[in-house]
């Protein structure tokens, strides 16, 4: 027997990083007293009219730019018409038909996830409910959002996280969203079905009121299996929007009342069709940054790990420093594993690239020793002294003259004779312990490989 | 009877002062008539001790009650806004404030702005002054009145299908509707946003010109304002010479026979001037009301939908919200309003919009394209302004088919976005005709300078009587 496939598509809503609201003038800020941050236009008073944020129409574009969209030279707005308190108006001002940017994609994890369409829209005010009355705050009415739409191309809840995940990076790498979830900048509402034959969708239930990508994955975890089970005993699924409890865990249908709308949309006649023209378009393209799938690629095509890559891309600092340190030493091996280990293990401090570098060859060149060098990294964190100025203060420059280094192994054997009863009897890993020793005595000076060529002849003498 | 410019000569030979043209233009409104929801006195008298300089400067004038201004309650003549009083002033209001105009008040009209007659309001119907018992015509009915029997020397109303030109004609005045775009609508409570636009009703061509200089011009708060350059409306040295009018004669059919004549007279007097006339035909002229209706009640409706009693205006009390806005809806609106909110959610819904809405989207791009092809070839349009006199009040109040009968003659201009004027033709009986004239787009110029020749050559006596102003 077949299985059932899940068929996911997602809906995200993005707060554009914009300083004022889409049709008016008012502040977008988060935590603002309730119902400050409101005028004439946002709160829909009769004889208004809105103007559209240019600002917010240039975030739209780079949004469809850097999701690899076509982006629409004309798009039109619509009313969507329904009504509930925490929308003044009675009607959303958003796009439909023709939307700012279709037919897009992006690559996570290695596969192709189809972009449906973006479009500009205002948000709704939040509605406060209390126990005997409701209360509205407006701050957030009229604040721009883009919908992000895919196509169904996602066919597992952990695909449908990396996605989000992906998404969320593009967006707050572009600055064109904060895209924090619990700041509700970032909201996600998929849809899904569950078929057993290739190419037929089932019918599809949209999850809602998702606020974690961990209630991503588990609601859609338990509404494909809510599916299935119906569909198992033979039932029909049916066409419905759809409540996750955190604290449960589980999915379940809202009542059909709540969904029965008819948007009525139309033309919004109150702002004409906006028309981008392509100079713009180019001049927003040339503020694209490199996506992050691209920059992975870039640093695998160097050489490094695939996971390596993936960590330091997925900061902006340390993939700053990889790469002005890549400028000065051509090491893209050795530098990542110097960033992926001391300097994230440090928790990214700012340091200069230059003398980044001059650690990093330092070590090379076998001036310093490994250890020692973790010890300037620290020391170049807390002074901002240079390598080369830490390394003469501290002494810190390896020995790898071998009389010296002979010195101390003859110490480090008389201070430890049964050890070195049992070297002498041919316990090989003994070595190590004796190097450790040496690097001890010397504190992290001595060089590690010189010391155990010299234990080596020193075995073979016996 | 005097023109803006006239009172303003006489402010200056100080035979009379603002304060008591305000007051006397006050001492002629008349209760009965019902031309006034509020009577802006105070405010009126405030404003005069600023004592502005401007095109405007002292001049009286009535406001239709659907345009802000801020402090002063907006009704819309509806039950739903009780208690509204705008934070702000619509753009025109700015502009006309600034060239120091005076406000006597906020005028009577059909609820929202629905309706040919002024009947349909909160505040009871507005009467004809040349025959009380007879409608002013509508929606604007209150700022004709108020022009007509002297309590303002000009107002602004609003026309969505013929608001300003229909009363203009019932009450032999100056009625212009101008180029969508031409005049800021932000402040200006809407009906049918892509067919609304802020219209003038004066006693004669120059003074609406003189009005029009002062509201025209681009608004960054309206999206849809032109930024195309305002006409010195006034100056009238660049008149057009070698004039074409055309006549289209589906205007002329459906009409009394004296308005007919009356046009005729129009026309026959200014062939004597040396404008040549033409016949022309517009054959989607039979499509203008129904495709009027579903395009202004679709917009309507949801226009309307923000009164719903929570942040402003009349507030029901209910068992939840959707309840709540049910009974403040149903309570705040009258029958026509909501008949119209109704047809209008009716053509949007997902199983009628294709066959209304859409349709009549399609039917109103042939209409402009039929007006922009006409025009073309002429330079304007000559048509009768309504089909008949000012008619009986009550006779249509419970026939909404037979109130939008005038709508066939001026709601094309509103569907097509261009300039309209009306201006009076003479007297059938003792009720006031207007004749009307359509244009290109932005040609308000023009338009005005044919009925200021008009007004010149008068081919009929004049009506007016002396108002006490004089």
């Amino acid at each position: 027997m077949a299985e059932y496939k899940p068929t996911i598509g997602i809906e995200v809503h993005a707060q554009l990083k914009a300083n004022t609201k889409l049709f008016c003038g008012c502040p977008v800020s988060f935590g603002a007293d309730a119902n400050t941050n409101v005028c004439s236009i946002c709160l829909g008073l009769p004889g208004v009219l809105p103007s559209l944020n240019k600002k917010a129409v240039e975030l739209a574009v780079k949004a469809g730019l850097a999701l690899n969209c076509t982006i629409h030279r004309e798009s039109i707005f619509a009313r969507k018409n329904y009504f509930y308190p925490d929308l003044p108006k009675g009607y959303q001002i958003t796009q439909y038909r023709f939307p700012i940017a279709t037919s897009g994609k992006i690559l996570v994890e290695g596969r192709e996830i189809r972009i449906k369409r973006v479009h500009l829209e205002e948000e709704s005010a939040k509605s406060i409910h209390q126990e005997d009355k409701s209360l509205v705050d407006y701050n957030r009415s009229g604040i721009p959002l883009i919908e992000i739409v895919t196509e169904p191309d996602i066919d597992s809840p952990d695909m449908a996280v990396a996605y989000l995940k992906t998404l969320q990076k593009i967006l707050q790498s572009q600055h064109i969203s904060g895209a924090v979830m619990a700041r509700a900048e970032f909201r996600c509402e998929p849809n899904i079905s569950v078929s057993k034959k290739e190419g037929v969708l089932g019918t599809r239930t949209e999850v809602k009121n998702l606020n974690s990508f961990k209630a991503v994955k588990n609601s859609l975890t338990s509404e494909i299996k809510r599916q299935i089970e119906i569909l198992r005993s033979g039932g029909v699924v049916e066409q419905a929007t759809i409540h996750y409890s955190e604290e449960t865990g589980k999915t379940w249908k809202a009542r059909t009342k709540e969904e029965s709308s008819d948007y009525r949309y139309f033309p919004e006649p109150d702002l004409p069709p906006l028309i981008i023209s392509q100079e713009w378009i180019d001049e927003i393209k040339s503020t694209v940054g490199e996506l992050p799938a691209k920059k992975i690629e870039r640093y695998i095509g160097l050489g490094i790990a695939e996971a390596e890559a993936k960590i330091i891309s997925n900061s902006a600092k340390a993939s700053r420093l990889l790469e002005k340190t890549l400028e000065i030493i051509n090491e893209p091996i050795e530098v990542s594993k110097w960033i992926l280990r001391d300097y994230k293990n440090l928790e990214e401090p700012d340091i200069s690239a230059e003398n980044f570098a001059e650690m990093i060859k330092m070590v090379l060149s076998g001036k310093i020793s490994r250890n020692a060098a973790a010890e300037v990294l620290k020391e170049m964190v807390e002074t901002k002294k240079t390598p080369k100025q830490i390394v003469e203060e501290k002494n810190l420059v390896q020995i790898s003259d071998s009389g010296a280094l002979e010195k101390v192994l003859l110490e480090v054997f008389k201070e430890n004779p049964d050890e070195l009863t049992r070297l002498k009897k041919g316990e090989k890993k003994l070595t190590g312990f004796f190097v450790g020793q040496a690097m001890k005595k010397t504190k992290g000076k001595a060089d590690p490989k010189e010391v155990s060529r010299l234990i080596s002849e020193y075995e073979k003498k016996y | 009877m005097k023109t803006i410019l006239e009172y303003q000569e006489q402010f200056k030979k100080q035979e009379i002062t603002p304060l008591s043209l305000l007051e006397r233009s006050l001492a002629n409104i008349n209760p009965s008539l019902n031309a006034y929801i509020t009577v802006t006195e105070e405010f009126a008298r405030k404003e005069l001790k600023k004592d502005k300089e401007g095109k405007l400067k002292g001049i009286p004038i009535a406001i239709k009650d659907n345009i802000n201004i801020k402090g002063i309650p907006t009704t819309c003549a509806s039950n739903v806004l009780k208690g509204f009083v705008p934070p702000f002033s619509a753009t025109v209001i700015e502009r006309i404030e600034k060239n120091g105009g005076i406000f006597t008040g906020k005028t009577n009209l059909d609820e929202f702005g629905m309706g040919s007659s002024t009947e349909r309001s909160f505040y009871g119907p507005t009467k004809n002054p040349f025959d009380p018992t007879k409608v002013p015509g509508g929606s604007s009915g209150g700022s004709a009145v108020a022009v007509a029997s002297g309590s303002a020397v000009i107002s602004l109303g609003s026309d969505t299908g013929g608001s300003v030109r229909q009363p203009a004609s019932y009450c032999g005045l100056v009625g212009l509707k101008p180029t969508y775009g031409r005049v800021s609508r932000y402040g200006l409570v809407a009906f049918g946003s892509s067919l609304d636009q802020i219209g003038i009703i004066g006693r004669n061509a120059e003074d609406v010109e003189i009005m029009l200089e002062v509201i025209a011009g681009y608004d960054p708060k309206d999206s849809t304002s032109s930024d195309k350059e305002v006409d010195d409306y006034h100056n009238l040295e660049k008149r057009p010479k070698n004039i074409k009018i055309g006549i289209p004669e589906e205007y002329f059919k459906q009409i009394d026979s004296e308005v007919y004549s009356s046009v005729m007279e129009i026309k026959k007097a200014l062939e004597k001037e040396n404008i040549t006339f033409k016949s022309v035909s517009l054959p989607t002229t039979n499509y203008i009301i129904p495709t009027y209706q579903v395009i202004s009640y679709a917009e309507a409706s949801s226009n309307l939908a923000r009164y719903d009693g929570v942040r402003y205006g009349l507030r029901e009390k209910g068992e939840d919200f959707h309840d709540t806005i049910r009974k403040s809806r149903d309570k705040g609106f009258l029958p026509e309003v909501k008949r119209r909110i109704l047809v209008g959610t009716f053509v949007l819904s997902s199983e009628a919009i294709a066959e209304y809405y859409e349709r009549a989207d399609l039917i109103r791009r042939l209409i402009t394209e039929e007006f922009n092809e006409v025009l073309k070839g002429v330079d304007c349009l000559l048509t009768p302004a309504t089909p008949t006199t000012a008619f009986p009040i009550g006779e249509r109040t419970d026939d909404s088919i037979r109130m939008h009968v005038p709508d066939r003659l001026t709601a094309g201009a509103n569907l097509a976005g261009i300039p309209a004027v009306v201006a009076p033709a003479g007297m059938i009986g003792k009720l006031p005709i207007g004749y009307q004239l359509i244009g290109r787009p932005f040609d308000e110029k023009n338009l005005l300078s044919i009925v200021r020749l008009v007004e010149k050559i008068a081919p009929f006596k004049w009506f007016l009587k002396e108002d006490k102003n004089g």
